[in-house]
């Protein structure tokens, strides 16, 4: 635009005006009467509150040090150490880039330092402007921990008043982060539990609720912290009790909800039993209160949150929370943010739901995810929702990767009924965007992606045949080769799944797509689920006649390897009783089970596992033992002579007198064949 | 048995075949239905505490002091019990329904009846088909059923957890009944209609909905007339002070706020002479004070000087009114020391919720004058405060019928407005100005201060304080007062409140320790507080000032209003109460 020439000479001229009456304030700084220096720092204070422009030129001339300087000095008066940190307090509530030069400045250790004052006054500015800098999100929290003896002191200063209680606690819960509990632990040594757990009760409502918080970062996933806190008596009366009062209608939602975040970390960390009426009766209800669409949409978004954690693992409480207040039809209500009439008739409101709609959706994903992941009633009532699968499947594509993730949870968790598998799913293709979410996500989606892709490669969905024909075998077999053991779990099982009654083209191609080196490594593979799972897909590969003889014939040599370092390593029974169940899969070929009789050292470890203490090893080896010796087969007469010279046919005698009824009749059928 | 509900709704559950410990004091179970329910006047409206055994159907057996329902009959039939309770499993509903209908049916097929049955987890809202709503319930659940009267909603409890409102279920509440329906032979439930605690914390409940009324009432919007409002509470305070002869407080409240006070202070000094001399049991001085001060006044009233008379024939007794204290020799002292200030509004005598009329009702004038607070001079009526404990003692009850009762009905908004407004008023300033005013009052060194010592020592207190020639001017008095009813029957046909009136006071005499007797609560010196307060409103009155300060006129009818708005079941008047907001 054009602009008129006489304008912008103004503003240049006011400007001008605004750093040269900055730079007044900070030259006064060096004034040398320190009276004067006083005068001065309290009129820089009047200056800046509420001005952000004020603040930067401040801190671009040079205010911070100079404050810091003034602040550190023993020869300051303590008045004018006390105006320093104000007005460092005051320079801290600006923006986030003032947070960053204040650190740089090591505005930290300094105000850390001067908390050694025996000044009361003084103490409290130094800790209210600590607080604001170490709520921000830009400041390291590690600088909290450098000096380890400033825990332990602001542990003793939390006697000292309403203002140090409200200030530490608040900077205990905003140093103490998810994914650090060596901050817990930090805090937990130094007697955070039995220092705060009085301020609960404190008259000051500032004062309970950031002990509350700080209770509820300190017992987040820290088994430690939450069977200690489970114990404390406050005024006489439990902790849980103290939370549950906190919990009460009445109180402010924020109190409600942290206290209700309190219980349930204690509860997921095995403190309180999650048939405790204190879950079940309050915690459980008070979360789903906060569900409903009367509170603010943070609220609704912790509430959820903070739900679906509780009772994720107990299907009990799932049930239940099923029930109440219409739950699964109120989360419903978290897809319709940004809503059609704020979009019209509030900017500030729009703006307000666009920021949430993300957060909203992923967090009933997680709740829904949570509520179905074990019955299938609610199962069925989730996927019945108003447009449920629909908001799925767009759910696995939205930019958000929290949202992509959480939708593919939910997926994930209604992937295990059959029901869901045979119906919904398949009507609304939902394969597809999982397929697409799969070609490039962080291992994190993969994980639930694929998980997922296993259920529905299941034999009975309908989604089978589809997926197969997207060329999925390469996707998968990629997966196999991630250093993530899940994503190798789930690769090799989906691998395994889809291997299952499949046809001789599927089985040829999942072979010459996964390669037998790499099979073979997965076999070696260090996680046992993996190990177990390649051999589930080895043993489906091997399964009808014709194919057994024909894997056998190109791969049999690299199988009969690996199938004997199996059974001579330290392996768990579920290992060796699928190997040999693999076995006996081999001996049912045609040309195939050649490749056991001509192998004497084999035979030895079948008779060996005849012997077994363990059932079901002895009855897989029978099993294997049997196919041999069938009698309608070429050459069995042959293998029946030579078996019956290793001492088999006793070993088959005995068995026909074991206690296990599946194993002796098993034998009988074995001994029959020599007999007809 | 069964009663109608109102207040917050109401509450019960039922549990399937559990075992009931029966033998609940009656005293706890009164206890929590008064917790419950702390709008419901159960004089009106009873609440339901057992199964009605009239309404019911012949195959519904009731035991357990009916509180335990069992199905009698064969073969399956769709039979309700009714006060109703309803049906399980096996075919069983929970549900509501008004009185008189089909018993023979489960709850919710029939119109103005409503259920949730335990088969198929549905809602029926009269109608054979129902709509999903919550899980089934069987043997061993407790279910539970609340109406709330505040947002017209009702829901369904299953062992204590919220099934979330029945969005169908909608409609006039007040009129409903708990009810069960049974058909499966066998069947037992047994109710708790607050025998017990229930298992749902509705307390909690009730604590989230008082929360919100009163945030409510805290936040009532009053808009644009903020400046107006100021002045109009100020205006209130004044008035009341004013109308109390809190001379020295009314003129300094005044004068701080910049108002001007509407009676001379003369005038205002007199009638506190007067109002000091009742207070302190000086009956015979004051009714002499107020002849020379207002010279037509009782001559005009004649009802009015019978009634001081009688007051200053129990003084007398009493032995503190001035005639028989001359005589007595005694000390000028009461024998129940009065602190001389009116009470505040926490006295009984406006806990105007109970059945009690207190209020002569309010007619649109006395609305007017409080909103508007023009009523200095637009109040001519008649209205008088009713007196405070049993209205037997003093004519009461035809001046409390002089009132426009007719008038009643109030629109809703304006009963909360006023409400509020009220709330704002007392809360704000008029505390701080009553405080004020009383303690002023005691230390001003002013002539006409009547001696107000207090003696702690009630030890021998005898007939006229013990003087013989004051028994006999005593007995001389009540002559003529006995002679001046006669007079006044003459002039003025029967008055059945006088006569009542005389009756208790001559009673008096009939025995040996009148402040023992059935009728010495006379004695009692709060009863000089409504004589004070009729003789002050019948001065004020001559001057066409408001017989009753606007203040406590809209205390009295926010109270009023709290009590309509439970009788036709307004929900939230259960988490408003006057006292509340009277500190």
């Amino acid at each position: 635009g054009i602009c008129n020439g006489e304008t912008v000479s103004v503003i240049i001229v006011l400007m001008q005006e605004v750093t040269a009456t900055s730079r007044h304030y900070v030259d006064r700084l060096f004034d040398p009467d320190p009276q004067k220096v006083l005068q001065g720092v309290i009129d820089m204070k009047n200056a800046v509150i509420g001005n952000n422009k004020q603040k930067a030129n401040l801190i671009v001339l040079g205010a911070v040090p100079r404050l810091l300087y003034l602040l550190q000095q023993s020869s300051s008066s303590l008045e004018l150490r006390t105006e320093c940190s104000v007005v460092l307090g005051s320079l801290a509530m600006g923006t986030e880039n003032n947070i960053k030069s204040l650190v740089d400045c090591h505005i930290i250790p300094a105000l850390l330092q001067g908390l050694l004052c025996p000044d009361l006054i003084f103490i409290e500015a130094c800790l209210r402007c600590l607080r604001t800098v170490f709520i921000s999100p830009v400041t390291p929290v590690q600088l909290l921990y450098t000096d380890s003896t400033v825990i332990p002191h602001l542990m003793s200063l939390l006697s000292r008043s309403q203002r140090t209680q409200e200030y530490i606690t608040q900077i205990f819960s905003h140093c103490c982060k998810v994914f650090t509990p060596e901050h817990q632990t930090v805090l937990f040594n130094h007697g955070a539990i039995q220092n705060i757990a009085p301020l609960l009760i404190s008259p000051s409502y500032k004062v309970r609720m950031q002990a509350l918080k700080c209770f509820s970062v300190l017992a987040y996933e820290n088994t430690q912290v939450s069977m200690t806190l489970v114990n404390v008596l406050v005024d006489g009366e439990l902790l849980s009790q103290v939370f549950v009062r906190m919990m009460q209608r009445d109180q402010p939602i924020e109190m409600q909800l942290t206290a209700a975040k309190c219980l349930t970390y204690m509860c997921r960390a095995g403190a309180i039993r999650t048939d405790d009426s204190c879950v079940v009766l309050k915690t459980l209800p008070c979360l789903v209160r906060m569900c409903s669409k009367e509170h603010l949409l943070e609220e609704r978004v912790e509430g959820a949150e903070t739900l679906a954690y509780l009772m994720e693992p107990d299907v009990e409480l799932q049930r239940i929370a099923s029930t109440t207040d219409h739950l699964v039809a109120m989360l419903a209500d978290y897809f319709k943010y940004p809503s059609s009439v704020s979009a019209i008739t509030d900017i500030k409101r729009l703006d307000h739901d666009l920021k949430h709609a993300h957060e909203l959706r992923q967090a009933a994903f997680k709740l829904y995810a949570s509520l179905g992941s074990n019955d299938e009633d609610i199962r069925k009532k989730i996927t019945e929702t108003e447009n449920m699968m629909d908001r799925i499947v767009s759910g696995l594509s939205e930019s958000s990767i929290k949202v992509r993730l959480a939708a593919v949870r939910c997926l994930h968790s209604l992937s295990r009924s059959v029901q869901q598998l045979r119906t919904s799913f398949h009507d609304h293709a939902v394969w597809k965007p999982l397929m697409k979410l799969l070609q490039n996500a962080p291992d994190e989606v993969l994980v639930m992606a694929s998980s997922t892709l296993c259920n529905l490669l299941l034999e009975f969905s309908p989604s089978k045949e589809p997926i197969l024909e997207s060329g999925v075998i390469e996707l998968l077999c990629s997966l196999t080769q991630s250093d993530s053991p899940a994503l190798r779990v789930n690769g090799i099982w989906a691998l395994m799944n889809m291997a299952f009654q499949a046809d001789q083209k599927v089985k040829g191609e999942i072979v010459r797509c996964l390669g037998t080196e790499q099979l073979f490594r997965l076999l070696s593979d260090p996680d046992t689920n993996v190990l177990m799972k390649t051999l589930g897909l080895l043993r489906n590969l091997l399964s009808t006649r014709p194919h057994i003889d024909q894997i056998m014939s190109s791969h049999g040599k690299q199988i009969m390897q690996a199938v004997t370092l199996i059974l001579e390593a330290e392996h768990s029974i579920e290992v060796k009783e699928q190997t040999l169940c693999i076995l006996a899969n081999i001996a049912d070929g045609n040309t195939a089970k050649e490749l056991i009789m001509t192998n004497d050292d084999m035979l030895q470890k079948i008779k060996y596992y005849m012997g077994h203490s363990n059932v079901k090893l002895q009855l897989a080896a029978t099993f294997c033992i049997s196919n041999l010796i069938w009698n309608e087969e070429d050459g069995s007469q042959e293998r029946q002579d030579k078996l019956r010279e290793m001492g088999f046919v006793d070993i088959l005698h005995k068995l026909t007198q074991a206690s296990d009824p599946n194993l002796s009749d098993r034998a009988k059928t074995a001994m029959q064949q020599y007999l007809a | 048995m069964s009663g109608q509900s109102s207040g917050c709704g109401f509450l019960m559950s039922v549990v399937v075949h559990g075992d009931s410990v029966l033998n609940e004091q009656e005293k706890e179970l009164n206890q929590r239905l008064r917790r419950l329910y702390p709008a419901v006047n159960e004089n009106e409206t009873p609440l339901p505490r057992s199964w009605s055994p009239k309404d019911k159907f012949s195959y519904i057996g009731l035991s357990q002091n009916n509180l335990r329902v069992h199905y009698k009959g064969m073969t399956p039939r769709h039979t309700q019990a009714a006060s109703r309770v309803l049906l399980l499993h096996r075919y069983m509903g929970i549900g509501l329904s008004a009185q008189g209908v089909n018993m023979n049916r489960l709850p919710g097929w029939d119109k103005h009846s409503y259920g949730y049955h335990g088969d198929d987890g549905h809602s029926f809202c009269s109608s054979g088909t129902g709509q999903p709503y919550g899980p089934t319930f069987t043997t061993g659940d407790v279910i539970g059923c609340c109406v709330n009267l505040i947002n017209n909603t009702c829901f369904y409890t299953k062992n204590g957890h919220s099934l979330g409102n029945d969005l169908r279920q909608q409609s006039q509440y007040p009129n409903l009944y708990p009810t069960v329906g049974l058909q499966t032979p066998g069947e037992v439930v047994d109710a708790n209609f607050g025998q017990h605690p229930f298992v749902f914390d509705i307390e909690d409940y009730m604590r989230e909905w008082r929360t919100k009324i009163q945030a409510q009432i805290d936040r009532f919007p009053i808009g644009e007339r903020e400046g107006e409002w100021q002045s109009m509470i100020q205006k209130m305070v004044a008035s009341y002070l004013v109308h109390h002869s809190y001379c020295a407080t009314a003129e300094a409240f005044a004068k701080s706020t910049d108002q001007a006070v509407h009676e001379e202070l003369a005038s205002i000094k007199n009638r506190q002479k007067i109002q000091k001399l009742v207070l302190s049991g000086r009956m015979g001085e004051a009714i002499e004070t107020t002849q020379q001060l207002y010279p037509n006044l009782l001559e005009r009233n004649p009802d009015l000087l019978f009634m001081l008379k009688v007051r200053q024939f129990i003084e007398m007794v009493n032995g503190t009114d001035s005639e028989v204290r001359c005589l007595g020799g005694r000390s000028p002292k009461s024998q129940d020391s009065y602190p001389g200030s009116p009470r505040p509004f926490s006295s009984p005598s406006h806990k105007a919720s109970s059945s009690q009329p207190y209020l002569p009702g309010f007619d649109s004038n006395c609305c007017n004058g409080v909103t508007s607070n023009k009523s200095h001079s637009s109040s001519p009526h008649s209205h008088k405060p009713c007196p405070p404990g049993s209205g037997s003692t003093l004519p009461a009850s035809d001046i409390s019928l002089n009132g426009s009762r007719s008038q009643q009905p109030i629109s809703s908004s304006d009963v909360d407005m006023e409400v509020d407004h009220f709330t704002n008023g007392v809360t704000e300033s008029s505390s701080n100005g009553f405080l004020n005013g009383s303690s002023k009052h005691a230390t001003e060194p002013d002539d006409c201060d009547a001696d107000m010592e207090v003696e702690s020592a009630q030890s021998k207190r005898q007939l006229c304080g013990g003087s013989q020639a004051a028994i006999e001017r005593m007995i001389h008095f009540g002559r003529e007062l006995q002679s001046m009813s006669e007079h006044l029957r003459r002039e003025c046909g029967k008055n059945s409140a006088n006569k009542k009136m005389l009756k208790d006071a001559f009673s008096l005499l009939a025995y040996s320790d009148p402040w023992n007797s059935p009728v010495g609560y006379q004695l009692d010196a709060i009863q000089r507080e409504p004589v004070c307060s009729t003789l002050n409103s019948a001065i004020l009155e001559t001057h066409n000032l408001p017989k009753q300060p606007p203040l406590a006129q809209a205390v009295g009818q926010a109270a009023q209003c709290l009590a309509i708005m439970a009788r036709t079941g307004s929900g939230s008047c259960a988490f408003a109460s006057v006292d509340d907001y009277l500190h």
